[in-house]
């Protein structure tokens, strides 16, 4: 029963955080869209005059959408029409369960492995639930019975089909840099090191597959510069036209869910995942105590140093609205006294002499903030190419996945295999 | 593929599997789409995404303008101008009270002058930044959109300080203008504005969207519009422009005071591709923002003093019985006001040629062949104004 409890556990872990990071990658789209267009982005919503800098905007939107009138077309093909949004969220949330966000933890003696699902296969399911996705857009398409769903549909199946192609092949080479197929085998590769120095992680070993992996997760994720099935000016919102109300909201989601898992891929495949560059685990347990002192101090002096500019904020506009919003950044500087206090109180309790069950504890922690921080770092970089590019044309799209990037993958593989074999 | 082929229907309209009828799709964009800037609707036939017919339908603003302009007097016909193109209403505004002046045969104060140019041309650089803006947000960048709003707005503060309206200024009256600089340092702001876009926000756009490798692929050897054809559409403007034709009513057929001016007329050249593609209008706009800075700079240093109204404005505009034609540059291209006066009130009946309305026509030629995507391309290059194609 324990593999039970456990399995429901880090599903449920899975689930929170993915559900959180697409509430926070709302808001990160939307205020990092903001920022980079000169803009100050939602500042509005608020709970009892609090704004939280845009944050509760994402709840608002829940609420609004939940709320919603579902209006329908007359002509659907209902059962497709009910199935395709659950279809694509769904599959969006199942590629996660091979992806480890950490080594271990150990739990009254027990060694849970941090990952789901820990597959033999674990890239073939990636691929394989990665192709399902292009069922639900395109029956999306398909059952709302308008012409420009329709073009949408086709342009995903066009899309997502040919770029799975080269996202097998990109991932083909790195399989045979790590001799594995096994997720955590690649990851747990990566945190060697390269003559001595370097990381061995993935776009190290294999850039040009990291380039043509990275291009792959962007077109199957649907974003901008490859939002065709999409494309707003073209086909007005593509796929998720007719839908509305908790239907689109889940298109909405399920979209923002790819791009935490396409992070999450490109940071596990590429980046060394979990792995602290320099760190492996056993170092990470034999100098816990030093780190954690440091990483405690690092978050006191950080806290104490915004919690000041809050209160300098406060002093500065004191009486600026003339109504709640004049308690905010009161509220701020004592939110971050408090995670300073939090982190005073650790110092007081000797972290430097910290035992061996603690120092376990630390190094799964810390090698979890580690694969959020390049998650995190990773989405954004989505948000930031959408917000430069212009986007392509579909026979462009066709030509740079087919004459560009499918010989490239080819020869990429080709080099890794001839390399492998001789060294 | 070839004219002939499309004419057929090509492959889609033919009976390929014994049973199975196929058929060209016919798909509505719009009057209420993204892409057709306002209610234009473009009824296409598609292969799939390959369009083989595409008509344009208008109406969907018509206001009855023209009309209207045989029942209100000359002064108060100046506000419709204003909503003809109204991204441009300063030009609007120009080309109409050329057209009054020509029949009343009055000298319009050199400071009169002065100021119409400045403000005409300042909302030329309005209308150039929205197309743009427009065109960028039609390739899928929305970052450039934002910028040239930011921009657009200074100019919208600037007209507000001249003319106290933001969009709609009713600024330009027959006989000069109704409102003196106001003294609040106008005209170093203005100034200030122009060198600030002529030497930090072009380049700020040319290095987002004009230069981008993907923005290029997508506009260069696209609605490739060519000389022939323009001309023979009545195409003006900066998509006469774009497709080599060195035509500027300001330099061609002077109006106002423009022939005391220093500036070039850029034309399109097909650095990225064939002469008269997308890009080429792109980038005719680009230059002519530049152009527009460099008039406004000479025509404010050489600010006469003096009044800025001939006539009096209380008393009626009283017209000559006669015709007259106007043709001026506006933001779109050559602007016209025919008006027959009977020697009343109210004009007998008065004609805009707008520049719009001939611009879009070519799509019906050069968006065949081509794919859904580009016509959008297509459409947003020729930027387009309902307001004005229908009046």
């Amino acid at each position: 029963m324990t593999i039970v409890y456990e399995a429901l556990a880090k599903i449920g872990f899975m689930f929170a955080l993915i559900m959180g990071m697409v509430v926070v990658l709302i808001w990160m789209e939307r205020k990092g869209a903001a920022y980079i267009q000169d803009r100050t982005g939602p500042n509005r919503a608020a709970i009892l005059g609090v704004r939280l800098a845009g944050l509760v905007h994402p709840v608002a939107d829940v609420f609004k959408l939940l709320f919603k009138e579902d209006v329908t077309p007359t002509n659907r093909h209902r059962a497709l029409y009910n199935l395709a949004p659950w279809l694509v969220m769904t599959v969006a949330l199942s590629t996660y369960a091979v992806i480890p966000f950490g080594d271990f933890l150990t739990v009254a003696g027990r060694r849970i492995p941090l990952v789901v699902a820990d597959l033999d296969v674990g890239m073939l399911y990636i691929l394989a639930v990665a192709s399902l996705g292009t069922y639900g857009v395109v029956l999306a398409g398909w059952a709302a019975n308008n012409k420009f769903t329709f073009l949408g549909g086709l342009r995903a199946t066009a899309q997502m089909i040919s770029y799975e192609i080269n996202m097998g092949l990109a991932l083909l080479g790195l399989m045979l840099v790590f001799g594995s197929l096994r997720v955590t085998d690649i990851t747990a590769g990566q945190g060697a090191l390269l003559w001595g120095f370097i990381p061995m992680w993935g776009v190290v070993v294999q850039p040009l597959g990291f380039l043509l992996f990275i291009t792959t997760v962007y077109a199957e994720t649907n974003r901008n510069p490859f939002d065709l099935p999409e494309g707003e000016s073209e086909i007005v919102a593509g796929y998720h036209l007719e839908y509305s109300s908790m239907k689109f909201a889940l298109f909405f989601m399920a979209e923002y869910a790819h791009m935490v898992i396409g992070a999450a891929l490109i940071s596990t495949l590429y980046f060394g995942g979990y792995q602290v560059p320099w760190l492996p685990r056993p170092a990470l347990e034999s100098h816990a105590g030093l780190l954690l002192t440091g990483t405690l101090i690092f978050t006191l002096v950080m806290s104490l140093l915004i919690a000041f500019a809050f209160l300098r904020r406060a002093s500065r506009e004191r009486g600026k609205f003339q109504d709640a919003r004049d308690r905010e950044p009161g509220l701020g500087a004592g939110l971050w006294l408090i995670i300073g206090l939090a982190a005073a109180a650790g110092l007081t309790r000797q972290p430097w002499a910290v035992g061996s069950a603690g120092a376990e504890v630390f190094a799964s922690l810390a090698q979890v903030g580690v694969f959020l921080f390049k998650l995190v770092f990773f989405a954004w970089l989505f948000i930031w190419v959408r917000w430069t590019l212009p986007r392509f044309r579909y026979d462009q799209l066709m030509n740079l996945g087919w004459k560009v990037m499918l010989p490239l993958g080819v020869a990429n593989l080709l080099v890794t295999a001839l390399v492998m074999a001789v060294v | 593929m070839s004219t002939g082929e499309l004419k057929k229907g090509g492959w889609a309209d033919q009976d390929h599997v014994p049973g199975i009828k196929s058929e060209l799709l016919e798909l509505n964009m719009g009057p209420q789409h993204p892409a057709t800037h306002g209610v234009l609707r473009l009824l296409l036939k598609t292969d799939g995404e390959i369009v083989y017919q595409v008509t344009p339908v208008l109406g969907y603003l018509h206001r009855c303008a023209e009309k209207i302009a045989e029942g209100v007097n000359y002064k108060q016909w100046v506000v419709y101008t204003d909503r003809f193109d109204y991204l441009a209403p300063m030009c609007c505004n120009h080309a109409y009270v050329t057209a009054v002046e020509k029949l009343m045969e009055v000298e319009v104060p050199r400071r009169a002058e002065h100021l119409r140019v400045v403000t005409a041309e300042l909302s030329r650089i309005a209308s150039h930044l929205i197309a743009l803006a427009t065109f960028g947000l039609d390739m899928g960048a929305w970052t450039p959109l934002l910028y040239c709003f930011r921009e657009r707005e200074e100019i919208l503060n600037l007209l507000e300080r001249i003319s106290g309206g933001r969009m709609l200024y009713n600024y330009m009256v027959p006989g000069g203008v109704r409102y003196d600089v106001p003294n609040d340092g106008w005209v170093e702001s203005v100034l200030e504005f122009i060198t600030m876009l002529e030497n930090k926000k072009i380049k700020d756009y040319n290095d987002l969207l004009t230069y981008n490798k993907i923005f290029i692929e997508r506009t260069a050897d696209v609605g490739v519009i060519d000389e022939a054809t323009a001309k023979a559409y009545g195409c003006t403007g900066p998509v006469l422009r774009g497709s080599g034709v060195k035509f500027d009513c300001r330099r061609d057929d002077s109006y106002s005071i423009y022939d005391k001016f220093d500036f070039e007329i850029p034309v399109g050249m097909g650095e990225q591709g064939t002469v008269g593609d997308c890009w080429d209008r792109y980038i005719v706009r680009v230059r002519e923002i530049e152009q527009s800075c460099r008039i406004i700079r000479q025509a404010l240093e050489s600010l006469p003093d003096g009044s800025v109204q001939a006539i009096d404005l209380i008393k009626p505009v009283k017209v000559p019985v006669g015709a007259a034609y106007s043709r001026t540059e506006s933001a779109k291209g050559e602007l016209g006001h025919y008006i027959i006066s009977d020697g009343g009130q109210t004009a007998f009946r008065n004609k805009v040629r707008s520049p719009s309305f001939c611009n879009l026509q070519v799509v019906e030629k050069v968006g065949v062949g081509q794919m859904v995507s580009d016509l959008v391309a297509l459409v947003g290059s020729l930027d387009i104004v309902l307001g004005e194609i229908d009046r």
